[in-house]
């Protein structure tokens, strides 16, 4: 999965001139390509139109909300589902089902937030170990075991007391402890590219290495960026939940589904409603992640099929 | 051989040394003056002269630097210094608490084996069949569920309903804590002991088991395709010959690895499930530890799963040498 191969449509070998489009015949744009691949997949379209659905729900959950996150039906507490209820009501007697839909909102910025951050550290890193091998490759990857040698919860719980508890906090956290992975694929991809014959090519003209970097090698190595990519958002929202269910994560009245959880734990005998909505929230999107980002990887690379 | 392990255990040591270091220095960092909570909270008005006494006990006034380098000095001893909240020493916790651990990672690991393995192997060789599909499908959920979250589900399921619906005594598991701690033969549980047991368990054995039983799924996939596969049926042996003694030989090597790189996933699991069963373990202390910034029991514990960790790794790497006599360590980098 690592060695990336340049994207085959670039590298039509033979004839030297440019063929006009209708010529190539069957020839289609790898975009298109790996898009036809990817709708064979069906799971994946359910993780996709899932993700879809639960956006369109963040977006507009002011209209689809019946309630605020913070208002309380008076004496209704821990309310099984009902007419009024849906998805019932917490130890304070507010609606869940209002909260989860506001949760969406709190999940997916959380994730990809943190994701974006992980990305660009990863990234960077990764391409700077890579490119120049050598003692700043020794130095970068020996830095990235010193972290990975610590368990990850005890890291970001660690950091996470030291950071507080605000939302822009947890998305620092999680996206200050999620780059190794990436760094690590980042790097591979970057050691075996620098060394083919464009690069050097790319040298020989006297391009500057910021250049080589960034527009002759990135392109080419994006692939395995774009799966982890996906599968780490599903990844950051679980630690969310874990981080909430350890009391680091965001903080009440935030409508985090970790946070609903962690509130139903106590409850499990009287009122399970108030674990199961929240946590089946969680597992779904985290499941639609998953299944996008394992159909992802089939659809950019069908030599593994 | 021999160089190639020596080598990588002279390695373990600056890693262990710059990852407690980062540690230690992060929990220096936090807001709010250590002294001051040791001696009864952050927010009450606590009289100077006992602030006195605590700094002068455990050292707290000295620059960082003298701190960092006594913290060294006791370490390196095996004395991993005394808890801040308890004054109990962090060894002794650390002897309590392991057992415990160590006992809930076999049953997981046992679990892992007997059943991610077969599941994988059987997935494989049906493949596209209703099992594979089903398994493909709960094994992705595995992955997709938080640890605690199937800890609860598993105590509603076979704790809270079981007793609603009054089902008989003998049938009833227990969720919370380690009950009556016997045990045979160190990890055989004896007596009442597995109603405690086989729920956290299962829980702490489901990430694992999942991961496992895709690799070999995808690992025997590879394998069924092999020339010498072809040749082993051609040779007019038994399927099931050519399964278990050619196929699965070669494709547990993966495997393998992976049950080593996991064991970090393993850990930061042991915590939540540990924490979701009150189980008396590493991993709930540790989790406890962090939350009330009790520095010396957090680091002395980390301390010990870090070099676990990067023990059970260099084992890995060495049976997968020994599992595969082409691989020969020591030549180049392995990593």
């Amino acid at each position: 999965m690592t060695l990336v191969e340049p994207g085959t449509p670039t590298t039509v070998t033979g004839v030297p001139e440019v063929a006009a489009p209708e010529e190539l015949g069957e020839a289609r744009p790898l975009r298109a390509d790996v898009w036809r691949r990817f709708k064979r997949n069906r799971l994946a379209m359910v993780g996709l139109v899932f993700l879809i659905l639960l956006g369109l729900v963040a977006v507009f959950a002011p209209l689809i909300a019946p309630y605020s996150i913070t208002e309380r039906a008076s004496g209704e507490f821990r309310q099984g589902p009902s007419a009024d209820h849906w998805f019932g009501t917490d130890g304070i007697g507010r609606d869940l089902f209002s909260r989860i839909v506001y949760g969406a909102r709190v999940s997916l910025r959380i994730g990809f937030a943190a994701t974006a951050i992980s990305v660009v550290i990863g990234l960077l890193l990764g391409a700077v170990a890579g490119f120049f091998s050598g003692k700043t490759d020794t130095v970068i990857s020996r830095v990235i075991d010193v972290f990975l040698s610590i368990p990850y919860i005890v890291l970001a719980v660690a950091i996470a007391s030291v950071f507080g508890r605000s939302e822009n906090a947890v998305i620092l956290v999680l996206g200050l402890t999620g780059w190794l992975y990436i760094a690590r694929i980042v790097r591979a991809s970057f050691l075996s590219l620098s060394r083919l014959e464009y690069v050097e090519a790319a040298t020989a003209l006297g391009f500057s290495r910021r250049r080589i970097m960034f527009r002759h090698i990135l392109p080419n190595a994006l692939q395995p960026i774009i799966v982890i990519g996906t599968i780490t958002v599903g990844a950051v929202i679980l630690s969310e939940a874990a981080l909430s269910f350890l009391n680091v994560g965001p903080q009440p009245p935030t409508p985090s589904w970790g946070l609903m959880v962690f509130d139903g734990k106590g409850a499990l005998t009287s009122a399970p409603h108030m674990l199961f909505f929240p946590a089946g929230a969680i597992v779904l999107t985290v499941l639609a992640f998953v299944f996008i980002g394992d159909g992802l990887r089939d659809a950019l690379d069908p030599k593994l099929k | 051989m021999t160089s190639y392990i020596a080598r990588r255990l002279l390695l373990i040591i600056p890693t262990v040394f710059l990852a407690l270091s980062f540690l230690f220095f992060l929990f220096f960092t936090l807001p709010g003056d250590p002294a001051r909570l040791i001696a009864g909270g952050a927010d009450r008005s606590i009289d100077e002269g006992v602030i006195q006494r605590v700094n002068d006990r455990y050292g707290l006034d000295d620059p960082l630097v003298v701190q960092f380098k006594d913290y060294w000095a006791r370490t390196i001893q095996w004395d991993l210094g005394e808890s801040f909240l308890t004054r109990r020493s962090v060894n002794d916790i650390l002897n309590e608490k392991a057992p415990a651990s160590i006992r809930l990672a076999i049953w997981a690991i046992i679990i892992e084996i007997i059943v991610g393995i077969p599941v994988g192997l059987l997935s494989a060789i049906r493949r596209y069949s209703i099992s594979d599909r089903v398994t493909t499908i709960l094994t992705a959920a595995a992955s997709a569920i938080p640890v605690f979250v199937l800890g609860f589900v598993l105590q509603w399921l076979f704790a809270v309903q079981p007793n609603k619906l009054g089902w008989p005594e003998w049938a009833a598991l227990r969720t919370q804590g380690i009950g009556p701690n016997s045990w045979a033969l160190f990890f055989v549980p004896t007596g009442e002991q597995w109603r405690y047991l086989i729920l956290p368990a299962i829980t702490l054995a489901s990430v694992s088991t999942a991961l496992a039983a895709r690799m070999m799924r995808g690992s025997m996939l590879e394998v069924l395709r092999a020339d010498y596969m072809r040749t082993a049926r051609a040779k007019g042996l038994t399927e099931r010959d050519v399964v278990l003694k050619h196929g699965l030989r070669n494709a547990l090597l993966p495997v393998v690895t992976l049950i080593g790189i996991d064991f970090g996933v393993v850990i930061g699991a042991a915590v939540l499930t540990e924490t979701t069963f009150s189980w008396p373990g590493i991993g709930s202390e540790i989790a406890d530890s962090v939350a009330q910034r009790d520095l010396p029991v957090v680091l002395g514990l980390t301390l010990v799963v870090v070099l676990a960790f990067a023990l059970i790794n260099l084992l890995v790497d060495i049976s997968y040498a020994w599992f595969d006599p082409r691989i020969r360590l020591g030549k180049g980098d392995s990593s």
